[in-house]
């Protein structure tokens, strides 16, 4: 149809711009960009034309103005009293609040998955694979019901803990309570000298850093290896316990209460945040696991058997020898779960979770109207989140690849 | 190529689907069948029986208005649609008529530019407690925790009553009513706001209905009545003056069963009117003469429609209370046909 | 000599291996309780198994498959004096509803043939051994899958299918003339075919010679089925235009890769319920004033640009995946850029991309419980109306389990093919 060899004339005809394969992709992307402004005008101009004919305007004016409902879950202060752009704020630390808890807990959860259902324990393995097939093949929505149903219904309710025949009792020396409506723990009361212990509890990680480096660069240089892990816990810990009884317990704990109608006072950890945050991390660390168990199997078995000859044993031969490989082969597809995982998010609203989509996509979009600058920000937000993910995770990816020659 | 071909194959079909015009009769009647947006599901006002058929009192007003324009209580099709997505599946022409527990407020009125055609239920919103919590009025639930729907007014009454109040609650929000018993009844929350009338259809649904009390207090006004688009004054007449019909029948003593030989005639110059024996009331309407002979004959009269789906004899067991008729102490009052 | 062996000659009869190496016995120690770690662990196992399996199995052993409402239900349970038991009388009395929604029942085997025939249409994809014929009757499939589902006129999408035939004869009478006009009208014709042509010829001829069945409309299709409608044809029709945006995404074209990649990554970073959303409440604002579409057209074309991004990067991997040889060899043989996609690379592409596209359609098809948030009742949607009824208040596990079968049936059997399919594919490798 078309000819490899570029005619070789100084006359310029019209036919040119198709067939000479200088001009040719020139033309195509004009004609590309033409289509596509053509198609976002046609569509701005539809909308100006339906908003108006609605009498609607397109401002995100209602942004300030009181939204008038509660939202029970806030990080930042917040009340019915305040405007729909705080509301979609607290909404929007709420996603990332079960988001980042989703994405560690998912990462374990995952991983643990992954190397038991390779582990020689017959059951423990065949239990693993269960675990993967029976979450990877039902749909995400139906679990979050479902775990929500199981915490609703196989926990007691504050009531149960009431009276003198009470059917339910708190944990742990009466600080923690489990209930159907969430957990109640003691909450860290901050009194005059806490800021030293705090120092020195930042002070220490400085140093479990500090000593990470000191004991990599010495097995370098030696082929000693540390008791790193106990010695990293002992950093970590002693300093901030000397600190806290030598000023006299400047962090004391508000435990909660059975006051009134339920639990009053101490750490609230609602139900829809750990409904949520369960059935999100069960259902990605499913697909994790079946990652990390690919990654794994990938390393040829010379790999750690080249380990064992060296005299490494088992457990460095796994953290020194496989994984590090292994995770080059799992961390590309771990970033677009945990991307799954935030966008999964957004079904919050199952469960009653004030994420951003059931705040900003939800009431705000319900009692306003607004429904074309709510979606249109709504979209703007989750787009955002997704790229500052992709981007960081994508920056430690590029950071293990370089172990790559 | 491709993509040519795609968007080809999906506007022959978008186009097939046909567009909304401004004369909602013409386009039902083109149609041949009514398009009747329902909630997704509560006893005793819309749900589906095995069937598919749908039965319930916002079901009855759809049927009605089918049954005025086509004389058949069948040329109707049901779209559920949840509290979020029913304003718009009106506005965009989805359905013709939105019959959905909704309150009749000033900003869905004017703002969302719809028109309610007038009120089927006066409810207002209650609160259900067990009767353990020994609560006796609203006034004592400082502290407590609330289930509530979100996404409708009861949310923001919920939140303005409390206030005023000076007391603190603790919102569980919830998606469906029946998530909403299944939290209240697991002791999740301490309370259940809603509509007192879905109040009352929830309890009846419990094993032990003795055990919980829905409180005296009523915090707010919630009519509820059907609402089509703004701007199209013939079609919205028709769902209005069928439920006056429906509600004037009932104030005359026309029933289903009584109805054939009413149409016969009668010494009431007011019932002859509205059974189209006398006058052009259907004609003005651009209806048959016999519209309301139909819609009696076929759903009944308001007092018959409440009975079967909503009242004392029926397990969700509401009494009439407000829904009365205003010759007995209620506020179902219809404009006279004349 | 003496007869004097001192080996023996005779073979010893073979014997049992000793107790503990052979059988359950061995298979025990191997498996169960290798080491203390090991036994430990089997047995809080095995513990904690039984808490809860005593549990649940009672439950589902003692379920109750008579009665009309759960009111009977209970007073069943208690009359056979059970402490618990399932009330399965609801999945009896309202599977179909389940399953097909509020689709007439007496048409239901229509829905039972296409998906039947569906079977069929993709079975020449799916497995080698298929004659390639099939694939003929794979092209006419989407029609016939409108006909059979939707009903009405049979004109309808015949005219649809024949917007291809006058592509196709615009392309081979014109291209005679001028190659380049040839295409064009290729690509022009068949859309003025079928926007203003197909309808209303098919609304004459059907005038005519009415042939036809009832017809059905969207808002009646509902249940699992919409599960399965949506799933297979937002793969179907993202397929051509993931292909697409995967090579546009690869282009030279400066332009062409920036559109592709805005795309792709707009599409991947929102979630699918935005989307469906968009579909729902803002569709009628872009589209112009009085367009009314069918709410399942809206879902479908929304779930296909959303699936055609995850297609893109999927057939991307593909691309990658093939040696950079086959991309010369291509070359040297001569052939443009598109022969050589069409002949060389697509087709190698494709096949190693099957088993990652079974895996988007399993996501995909899970995703679409999601459109229930907008008021579209499908299966998930369906437990709720059904409790709503007085009868069936307040029943979940029953209505919870049944859902979760269907979508692990459905699900787990497409992720076993796409393992066959991968170690099949494997095999040249080692």
């Amino acid at each position: 149809m078309t000819t490899t060899t570029d005619p070789q004339t100084d006359s310029f005809h019209l036919s040119q711009l198709l067939y000479d394969s200088r001009y040719r992709s020139m033309t195509i992307q004009v004609v590309a960009l033409i289509g596509f402004v053509s198609l976002v005008a046609w569509l701005v101009s539809n909308t100006i034309v339906n908003l108006e004919a609605l009498g609607k305007n397109f401002s995100f004016g209602f942004l300030g103005q009181r939204s008038g409902y509660d939202i029970n879950q806030r990080l930042i202060s917040y009340s019915s009293d305040s405007n729909h752009f705080t509301a979609a704020a607290v909404g929007l630390l709420n996603t990332l609040l079960v988001a980042f808890l989703g994405c560690i807990l998912a990462t374990v959860i995952g991983v643990t998955a992954g190397v038991l259902r390779l582990s020689r324990n017959w059951i423990t393995a065949k239990i693993m694979t269960v675990y993967i097939e029976s979450f990877r093949n039902i749909p995400v929505l139906l679990w979050i019901l479902a775990f929500n149903a199981v915490m609703t219904e196989g926990f007691p309710s504050p009531r149960d803990f009431k009276g003198d025949n009470a059917t339910a009792s708190m944990l742990f020396n009466d600080s923690v309570a489990v209930t159907n409506r969430g957990i109640f723990a003691p909450l860290p009361i901050w009194e005059n000298g806490y800021q030293i212990v705090v120092i020195v509890f930042l002070l220490s990680i400085a140093a479990i850093w500090a000593f990470g480096r000191y004991a990599k660069k010495r097995q370098e240089l030696t082929g000693d290896i540390l008791p790193v892990f106990w010695i990293k816990l002992a950093i970590l810990v002693l300093p901030v316990l000397i600190a806290y009884f030598v000023l006299g317990r400047p962090i004391g704990l508000e435990y909660p209460e059975l006051k009134g109608f339920g639990f009053k006072g101490g750490l609230n950890i609602r139900r829809s945040l750990i409904v949520l945050w369960l059935a999100l991390s069960f259902y990605t660390g499913a697909f994790i696991a079946e990652n990390v168990r690919a990654g794994i199997l990938a390393i040829s078995k010379g790999q750690s058997e080249a380990a064992h000859a060296l005299g490494i044993n088992p457990k460095n031969t796994m953290s020194l020898v496989v994984l590090p490989q292994a995770l080059r082969v799992i961390i590309p597809p771990l970033i677009s779960q945990y991307l799954n995982l935030t966008k999964n998010s957004s079904l919050a609203i199952a469960v009653g979770y004030m994420d951003v989509r059931s705040t900003l996509g939800g009431i705000t979009l319900n009692q306003t109207g607004r429904e074309l600058e709510c979606m249109l920000l709504l979209m703007g937000i989750y787009l955002l989140i997704s790229l500052a993910i992709s981007g960081a995770m994508n920056v430690y990816n590029k950071s293990t690849q370089l172990a790559e020659r | 190529m491709n993509k040519s071909v795609i968007f080809g194959v999906l506007t022959v079909a978008g186009l097939a689907a046909g567009t909304a015009s401004a004369a909602t009769l013409d386009d039902v009647k083109a149609r041949g069948k009514l398009n009747c947006g329902v909630t997704t599901g509560l006893a005793g006002f819309a749900s589906p029986d095995a069937n598919g058929n749908w039965e319930g009192f916002d079901v009855d007003v759809c049927r009605a208005v089918a049954t005025a324009v086509f004389g058949d209580p069948n040329a109707v099709d049901f779209t559920p649609l949840t509290s979020a997505t029913r304003f718009s599946a009106l506005a965009s022409g989805e359905v013709d008529l939105l019959s959905r527990i909704t309150t009749w407020t000033f900003s869905r009125d004017v703002d969302l530019k719809f028109e309610f055609a007038g009120i089927a239920f006066y409810d207002g919103q209650g609160f259900l407690v067990p009767k353990e919590l020994g609560v006796s009025s609203a006034k004592d639930l400082d502290g407590a925790t609330v289930c509530i729907q979100t996404g409708t007014t009861t949310e923001l009454n919920l939140a303005d009553y409390f206030r005023t109040n000076k007391m603190e609650y603790e919102p569980v929000p919830i998606e469906t009513n029946a998530e909403g018993q299944q939290q209240y009844l697991a002791g999740a929350c301490d309370v259940y706001t809603t509509d007192s009338s879905a109040l009352a259809a929830t309890r009846a649904t419990f094993e032990n209905p003795d055990e919980h009390v829905v409180l005296p207090e009523i915090i707010s006004k919630e009519p509820l009545g059907p609402l089509v688009r703004h701007g199209d004054n013939q079609w919205g007449d028709i769902v209005r003056w069928t439920l006056n019909a429906m509600i004037t029948a009932e104030e005359l003593g026309v029933t289903s069963a009584n109805v054939g030989e009413l149409a016969g005639g009668t010494d009431n110059p007011e019932i002859n009117r509205l059974l189209g024996t006398d006058g052009n009331l259907g004609e003005q309407l651009g209806l048959s003469a016999d519209w309301a002979k139909n819609i009696i004959s076929s759903v009944g009269n308001y007092g018959e429609s409440f009975a079967r789906n909503v009242g004392s004899e029926t397990p969700i067991g509401i009494a009439r209370g407000l829904n009365g008729l205003w010759t007995e102490g209620g506020l179902q009052y219809s404009p006279p046909f004349r | 000599m003496s007869n004097l062996s001192y080996v023996r000659t005779d073979m010893l009869p073979e014997q049992a291996p000793p107790a503990g190496q052979s059988g359950i016995a061995l298979w025990l120690r191997t498996n169960l309780f290798s080491g203390w770690v090991n036994s430990v662990v089997t047995v809080v196992v095995l513990v904690l198994l039984y808490k809860v399996l005593a549990d649940i199995l009672p439950w589902f052993w003692n379920g109750i498959w008579v009665g009309d409402s759960l009111t009977e239900c209970r007073a069943i349970r208690d009359e056979r004096g059970l402490e618990s038991a399932a009330c399965f009388s609801v999945i009896r009395e309202r599977w179909s509803q389940l399953l097909f929604g509020f689709y007439p029942k007496h048409l239901y085997w229509r829905a039972i043939l296409a998906l039947v025939l569906l079977f069929v249409a993709i079975s020449p994809i799916l497995f080698d051994r298929v004659p390639r014929k099939l694939f003929m009757f794979t092209a006419v499939y989407p029609f016939l899958l409108v006909f059979l589902i939707w009903g009405g006129s049979i004109w309808g999408p015949l005219m649809a299918m024949a917007g291809f035939g006058v592509g196709y004869l615009a392309y081979k009478v014109i291209a005679t003339q001028n190659a380049l006009l040839g295409l064009i009208a290729a690509f022009i014709l068949p859309v003025i075919w079928w926007i203003f042509i197909a309808g209303p010829l098919a609304g004459a001829i059907h005038s005519v010679v009415p042939i036809g069945w009832e017809a059905v409309e969207s808002k009646f299709i509902s249940g699992f089925m919409i599960s399965v409608i949506i799933g297979v044809s937002g793969i179907a029709l993202s397929l051509p235009l993931g292909i697409v945006l995967a090579l546009g995404r690869q282009s030279d074209m400066f332009i062409v890769r920036v559109m592709c990649i805005g795309f792709i990554e707009f599409v991947r970073g929102v979630p699918l319920i935005t989307l469906l959303f968009v579909a729902q409440l803002l569709l009628n604002y872009f589209l112009p004033k009085g367009t009314n579409f069918d709410i399942i057209v809206r879902v479908m074309i929304m779930v296909t640009l959303f699936s055609a991004a995850y297609m893109a990067e999927t057939i991307r991997g593909g691309l990658a995946a093939l040696p950079r040889g086959q991309y010369e060899a291509g070359d040297s043989l001569g052939l443009n850029y598109w022969q050589a996609q069409q002949l060389i690379i697509m087709p190698q592409a494709l096949k190693i991309s099957i088993p990652s596209i079974v895996g988007i359609f399993i996501g995909l098809f899970k995703d679409t419980t999601l459109v229930a948030f907008i008021s579209i009742s499908d299966i998930l949607a369906f437990t709720n109306l059904i409790r709503a009824n007085t009868a069936w208040n307040g029943i979940y596990w029953e209505l919870f389990i049944f859902v979760a079968f269907v979508f692990w049936i459905c699900c787990f059997s497409m992720s076993r093919y796409s393992m066959y399919l991968e170690r099949k594919l494997q095999t040249d490798h080692h």
